[in-house]
């Protein structure tokens, strides 16, 4: 018997994956990108506070910026979306109704803040001090100069590990099951799994997967690109160098 | 360069102290600046020169004395309003990398002195054209040469019509065929009536340019006075030995 015949039988069985595919396209691929998206966008919001907070000379902004990293990176994805998600309920009740996902994505963007946030501090960290004083010798005060000179330099720096983060959150936005979805509200691991529960072929499941790979991968690469772009300036600029420069890069000059 | 030229200030530092921790880095140090004159500060390393000028637009604030534009104490104005009147050039020129040259010019001029963007570029091209750079308008900075950068550097303090000009060891960073470009246009601006202040390792720019060179050694002004004086007739033994060094 082929050792691997349990493998093609129970993950790849198109016509398991067919059958799932329009559910995951009309139901789970929305929700899925509702979930990281607003995850994404609030996660790196709070992120950059943190990250503010923790390169701040005052020592009550510094602190509760550590502890909270320490917490939210600390804890397992799973137990704070548990503790958001059913801790809060009652509260999210009243606020939003019985939909889940405002405090899943609460929950999936205050994990992600505590790893942007060190992403972006590690990054603004990483311009130089004569950066700052170039800008507050201009006459910029220290929230400008930082808003228009230090943070766009350090965030560019680190774009690539943010990025990470964000793959790292389109992964984790499958935990919001365990807030209990009703069918509109399945995002594509749940439908993966609920084709499996029924149908006892996980081929359903590996569709979901390759959706998150369909979703990662260019993203990934996108960034690699934006970030070579960054680092080199656009291909036409290049070609404006001056004559003194020209030696170092081996061409004629003119 | 007379465009550049708002209405230029005296400038007085008075018995200016500062220490970071135990480490004394001016002890009384004095220096005169006429409306419209140059100075060079000429000295060892670690005496004080950057510290000194850095007091004088409150990048550093002193522990003790006072700074004087026209007369006037600038210890208890807003710095941040200070250092538009006070422009400033680093060692390192400090461009904005991620920025374009003209970027780096019109930020401060969009942002501070709230212009139009249309007022703000036609300032900065005016600059750029001053320092025979209006070809590279739209160049990143790290596309440009050392002296290039610099005197974009210096394009961008310009644009805000300061009232001071302060170099910090502006072509120290330099290759040695780049220097001339940025003295000159250092000279240039100087015969234009700018009040300046120019930390120098360049003997002969001091000699020629400066109306007063100052020479300061362990964080005070040891002698200052015209540049055939202090080149010519040394008086004090430290700054004969230095001389003896660098000339």
């Amino acid at each position: 018997m082929d050792p691997l015949s349990t493998l093609w039988e129970t993950f790849f069985d198109w016509h398991a994956m067919r059958e799932a595919l329009p559910e995951m396209l009309t139901v789970g691929l929305p929700n899925t990108l509702i979930l990281a998206v607003s995850a994404a966008l609030l996660g790196s919001v709070l992120g950059m506070l943190l990250a503010i907070a923790g390169i701040s000379r005052t020592r009550w902004l510094r602190w509760p910026a550590r502890v909270y990293t320490d917490v939210f990176r600390g804890l397992p994805a799973a137990a704070t979306i548990l503790l958001i998600g059913i801790g809060l309920a009652p509260l999210g009740m009243r606020v939003w109704g019985p939909n889940p996902y405002p405090l899943g994505v609460l929950a999936l963007s205050l994990i992600a803040a505590a790893y942007i946030g060190e992403i972006f501090r590690s990054g603004i960290q990483s311009v130089e001090a004569a950066q700052l004083e170039g800008a507050r010798a201009l006459g910029f005060s220290w929230g400008e100069a930082m808003r228009l000179v230090i943070v766009p330099q350090g965030v560019r720096r680190v774009l690539p590990a943010w990025v990470n983060q964000l793959i790292a959150l389109i992964k984790d936005s499958s935990l919001v099951y365990f807030l209990g979805l009703v069918a509109s509200q399945r995002e594509l691991f749940r439908i993966g799994q609920d084709y499996a529960a029924t149908t006892g072929n996980e081929s359903a499941l590996l569709l979901a997967g390759l959706f998150y790979l369909v979703l990662t991968v260019p993203l990934t690469h996108a960034v690699n690109w934006i970030d070579r772009r960054l680092r080199q300036g656009p291909a036409v600029a290049g070609a404006d160098l001056d004559a003194d420069l020209v030696p170092a890069i081996g061409k004629d000059p003119r | 360069m007379s465009t550049t030229t708002a209405t230029p200030v005296s400038l007085a530092v008075r018995d200016v102290h500062l220490a970071f921790g135990a480490h004394r880095v001016l002890r009384g140090a004095d220096l005169t600046v006429a409306r419209g004159a140059t100075a060079c500060v000429i000295g060892p390393s670690g005496s004080g020169k950057s510290t000194l000028l850095r007091t004088v637009n409150r990048l550093i604030e002193p522990d003790r004395g006072d700074v004087l534009l026209d007369g006037r104490s600038v210890l208890g104005d807003d710095p941040d309003a200070l250092r538009q009147r006070v422009g400033m050039v680093f060692q390192q020129f400090n461009l904005f990398p991620h920025m374009t040259v003209l970027r780096n010019i019109t930020l401060a001029l969009r942002r501070l002195k709230k212009l139009p963007e249309d007022e703000a570029v036609r300032i900065a091209r005016e600059q750029l054209d001053l320092v025979g750079l209006a070809a590279k308008a739209d160049a990143r900075p790290a596309q440009l040469s050392g002296g290039q950068q610099q005197r974009v550097a210096i394009a961008r303090a310009l644009a805000l019509r300061p009232q001071v000009m302060l170099f910090d060891e502006a072509t120290s960073a330099l290759d040695p065929e780049l220097v001339k470009g940025v003295l000159g246009v250092m000279a240039d601006l100087a015969s234009a009536g700018m009040t300046m202040v120019v930390v120098t390792h360049e003997m002969g720019f001091a000699r020629e340019v400066a109306d007063t060179v100052a020479f300061m050694d362990h964080g005070v002004v040891l002698e200052a006075g015209e540049p055939a004086a202090v080149f010519e007739a040394p008086e004090h033994p430290r700054l004969r030995r230095f001389l003896s060094q660098v000339l």
